[in-house]
């Protein structure tokens, strides 16, 4: 073969197999690590998957955080104002967690219907939403700050 | 008044930047000298126009202008004058006006320093730059104006700047980071100026390396900042969360990792030119697409902030005509700058080559991982999120699988060398990194594998570059003249690749060796981790400048001895009322204390506590702060000097030969 051209294949071949390398790490990667989100009221309608990595996300409903006295465990419900998920956690709140604000908690829903979390995301600062609760509550009727319109 | 100011010269500077877009390309395109000649004039005053423009926005923000909408939202009285200073890019307004501040001083630079250049050439490249500017700065004074009033009545006092960013590190680590994103922009101009004038050769490579290796070391210490910042500030012990803003500063990184690497070739060898090309018109689209992501709001992240579609819509559009117009450019012209120089197998060009095709993987599945929500959102297949994990498990085993080739690419040769060369130069180097790898991690037990083949990694990268330095010193008559024959582009690459190994261990020793306790405490327990006994002693409140707080004071014990003090903080600032964790941490160069407060649990005072042993976690920062100099070192090189004296006789050849 031309050595011209057999550098050329030498280093399609490399490519390839380089890619094909990637594409499988990156498949393998992606089955097991993206996260669904689903609004309250999709949860409440059974359509959430329980026992997979999924997402939750809406407003804190006021009254509903519980903290244990002796633990860091802590329980909220989430809400689209449709419907609600109780969710607990066990660990530290973002500092702008708080009732009536909006949050997304990741984690795990067993079988009663409550999401045990892993991570619970606030907002950043006073004026952002994240973008799926906002949709979530817009869906409901209500706008980003949760109210009604 | 002053704030009018600013907006005139805002205007004037995009009236300069629409003149410098298309009066030297047409004078280029005419081979009118006159035209082309005003291509560095009309730079300096466009940086001179957005600089004047710039400094009355700083002064609005210091003299609490309070009719200004960016000003009344984003800063206050009470805020220190620092912070105050730094408002000016915390916010939306403002970040786009440093953006477009440090993309005229990028073009004014060009100017200055390239007055060698020919002059074809000088005029291409800045107006292109130009165009950019045009972009950016119309995009700054039709969608995103930092001279709004807030008028009829404007308030009394402004809202404040988000806690988070009322820091240190945010002072420096966005200019940092914009001067690498922007950077890019000079390495793009020069490959877009080479493919419209059909010239692609070593002393384009030549040019534009030392640019690109600016940029590249300032987008490295802008990361190394931002993970810095979030690591303290955050409250959460992390350095990495592979959000989507990170990995919109990351992937313009990695592919000019790739391009730095690249332009190596093309300058040495005059090889893989369209490759450089492409990957130049890469990295700054990823900084664009950067740009995008950071300030349209498109993903969820924990960096995202309020914002406007029109903005994400504008930088879209922006984007698709950068890319779309850069790569049909580039479809038209790149055959004709194909090169025919050969090279074996066996030899630094496919080592390099390697380097390239890694970091290009690694940059197409990090984009793929960030996109990945934002295709499926599209196709109506519902919202997802796609976690840390996918990265580690794509990006640490390219890492992994880069480090070993790494070894071999200092002590090898251009176009042809040979494998027994490479075994008995480096053959000690293997032998000692192995015994590095088995017996270092004794020294922390349980022993680790993993840390083992970091060690093992890190070590094979500095043993053979040692080996390389040593060989090289040694060939010379005296050591002293030894040393003096290392160039300063050979010292960076030295300097840079160590970086990167002690980036290796620090990443992987603190993942591996982190501890961290979420707990409950009360004034008075104690809790030991990691050998480390903390003491809860009291909880105090303070009063700040523009917050108070309630303060909580550690002692740290080893062996009975005190050790560090600490005392983190939980923070309720005055004017917006956002409660903020303020970490407290003792540093170390093999350990990391960290302390922060959660909330307060019951009524006796208890509060949740954070407590994190980190060990090493300073090596990653230290080794992108030594990648960082590595790259700065290289601009010191006296062949780019040499170049430009000798340039104007070629700009001579240049005229002649058209």
């Amino acid at each position: 073969m031309h050595p011209v051209r057999r550098q050329r294949l030498l280093l399609v071949l490399f490519i390839v197999v380089f890619s094909s390398v990637a594409i499988g790490l990156v498949t393998y990667a992606l089955r097991g690590n993206i996260n669904l989100f689903f609004p309250p009221a999709e949860v409440a309608a059974g359509m959430a998957p329980v026992g997979q990595p999924l997402r939750v996300g809406g407003m804190v409903e006021e009254g509903s955080v519980r903290r244990a006295a002796d633990s860091l465990a802590v329980s909220f419900r989430l809400t689209d104002y449709q419907a609600s998920v109780e969710v607990v956690y066990e660990g530290i709140l973002p500092d702008l967690f708080d009732e009536g604000q909006g949050a997304v908690a990741a984690g795990v829903l067993n079988e009663a219907g409550v999401l045990q979390a892993t991570e619970v995301l606030a907002k950043h600062d006073e004026n952002y939403m994240p973008p799926e609760v906002a949709e979530a509550l817009e869906k409901s009727g209500y706008d980003h700050k949760g109210v009604p319109q | 008044m002053i704030a009018e100011f600013g907006h005139f010269a805002l205007i004037l500077g995009l009236v300069f930047a629409c003149l410098l877009s298309t009066v030297p390309l047409l004078g280029a395109w005419r081979r009118n000298r006159d035209a082309m000649a005003l291509a560095p004039g009309l730079a300096l005053g466009m940086l001179c126009m957005v600089a004047i423009s710039f400094a009355c926005l700083t002064w609005a923000f210091l003299q609490d202008d309070f009719t200004l909408k960016v000003v009344a939202s984003n800063s206050n009285s009470l805020l220190p004058d620092i912070y105050k200073f730094s408002a000016v890019w915390g916010n939306h307004e403002g970040s786009l006006l440093l953006w477009a501040l440090i993309l005229c001083g990028w073009t004014a630079a060009v100017a200055i320093f390239s007055r060698e250049l020919p002059l074809l050439m000088l005029s291409r490249v800045l107006s292109v730059m130009g165009i950019i500017s045009v972009g950016f700065l119309s995009f700054s004074l039709f969608t995103s104006n930092p001279f709004a009033h807030n008028l009829p009545v404007p308030p009394v006092d402004g809202n404040d700047l988000n806690p988070l960013l009322q820091d240190p590190g945010l002072i420096i680590h966005p200019p940092l980071l914009y001067m690498g994103y922007v950077g890019f922009s000079v390495a793009f101009a020069f490959a877009i100026a080479a493919l419209l004038g059909g010239r692609l050769d070593a002393a384009w490579a030549r040019w534009s390396r030392p640019w690109t290796n600016v940029a590249w070391a300032f987008l490295t210490l802008g990361i190394m900042l931002g993970s810095w910042w979030a690591y303290y500030e955050l409250g959460w012990g992390g350095w990495w969360f592979w959000d989507p803003v990170e990995n919109a500063s990351f992937m313009p990184w990695l592919a000019g990792t790739a391009l730095v690497h690249s332009l190596a070739v093309t300058e040495k060898r005059g090889l893989f030119k369209s490759w450089t090309v492409l990957l130049a018109i890469f990295a700054f689209s990823l900084s664009l697409l950067g740009t995008f992501l950071v300030r349209s709001g498109v993903l969820t992240s924990v960096h995202a902030f309020a914002n406007d579609p029109d903005r994400g819509m504008f930088i879209l559009v922006f984007l698709a005509l950068v890319v779309g117009g850069s790569l049909t450019l580039y479809a038209l012209r790149a055959p004709a700058v194909s090169s025919r120089v050969r090279f074996e197998w066996v030899s630094r060009e496919s080592l390099l080559l390697v380097n390239n095709v890694v970091f290009l993987v690694a940059t197409l599945t990090v984009l793929f991982g960030t996109l990945f929500p934002l295709i499926v959102d599209a196709l109506g297949m519902g919202k997802v999120s796609v976690g840390p994990p996918y990265f580690n498990a794509v990006f640490v085993p390219l890492m992994a699988l880069l480090a070993p080739v790494m070894g071999f690419g200092p002590v090898s040769r251009w176009k042809r060398d040979r494998v027994a060369r490479w075994s008995s130069e480096l053959w000690l180097a293997a032998v000692a990194a192995i015994a590095c790898g088995i017996t270092l991690p004794l020294l922390n037990s349980p022993y680790n594998v993993w840390v083992a083949l970091a060690v093992l990694l890190a070590a094979w990268l500095v043993l053979g570059l040692v080996r390389d330095v040593w060989y090289r010193v040694r060939s010379g008559s005296t050591l002293r003249a030894g040393v003096n024959r290392l160039t300063p582009s050979y010292i960076g690459m030295v300097v840079a690749h160590t970086g990167f190994a002690a980036a290796i261990i620090g990443v992987v020793a603190t993942s591996q060796y982190n501890q961290e306790h979420d707990l409950k405490m009360m004034a008075g327990d104690s809790h030991a981790l990691a050998g480390y006994e903390f003491r809860f002693l009291e909880v105090v409140p303070i009063q700040g400048p523009n917050f108070v707080a309630d303060e909580a004071r550690f002692e740290v014990y080893r062996d009975g001895e005190l050790i560090a003090e600490l005392a983190p903080q939980k923070r309720r600032y005055t004017a917006s009322g956002q409660v903020m964790t303020e970490a407290a941490i003792d540093a170390g160069l093999f350990r990391d204390l960290f302390v922060a407060m959660g909330e307060p649990i019951g009524e006796e005072g208890a509060w949740a506590m954070r407590l994190h042993y980190k060990p090493m976690v300073r090596w990653m920062w230290l080794g992108a702060i030594m990648m960082a100099l590595g790259g700065f070192c290289t601009v010191a090189d006296r062949r780019y000097r040499r170049q430009r004296s000798s340039a104007p006789v070629k700009a001579g050849e240049l005229a002649g030969a058209r």
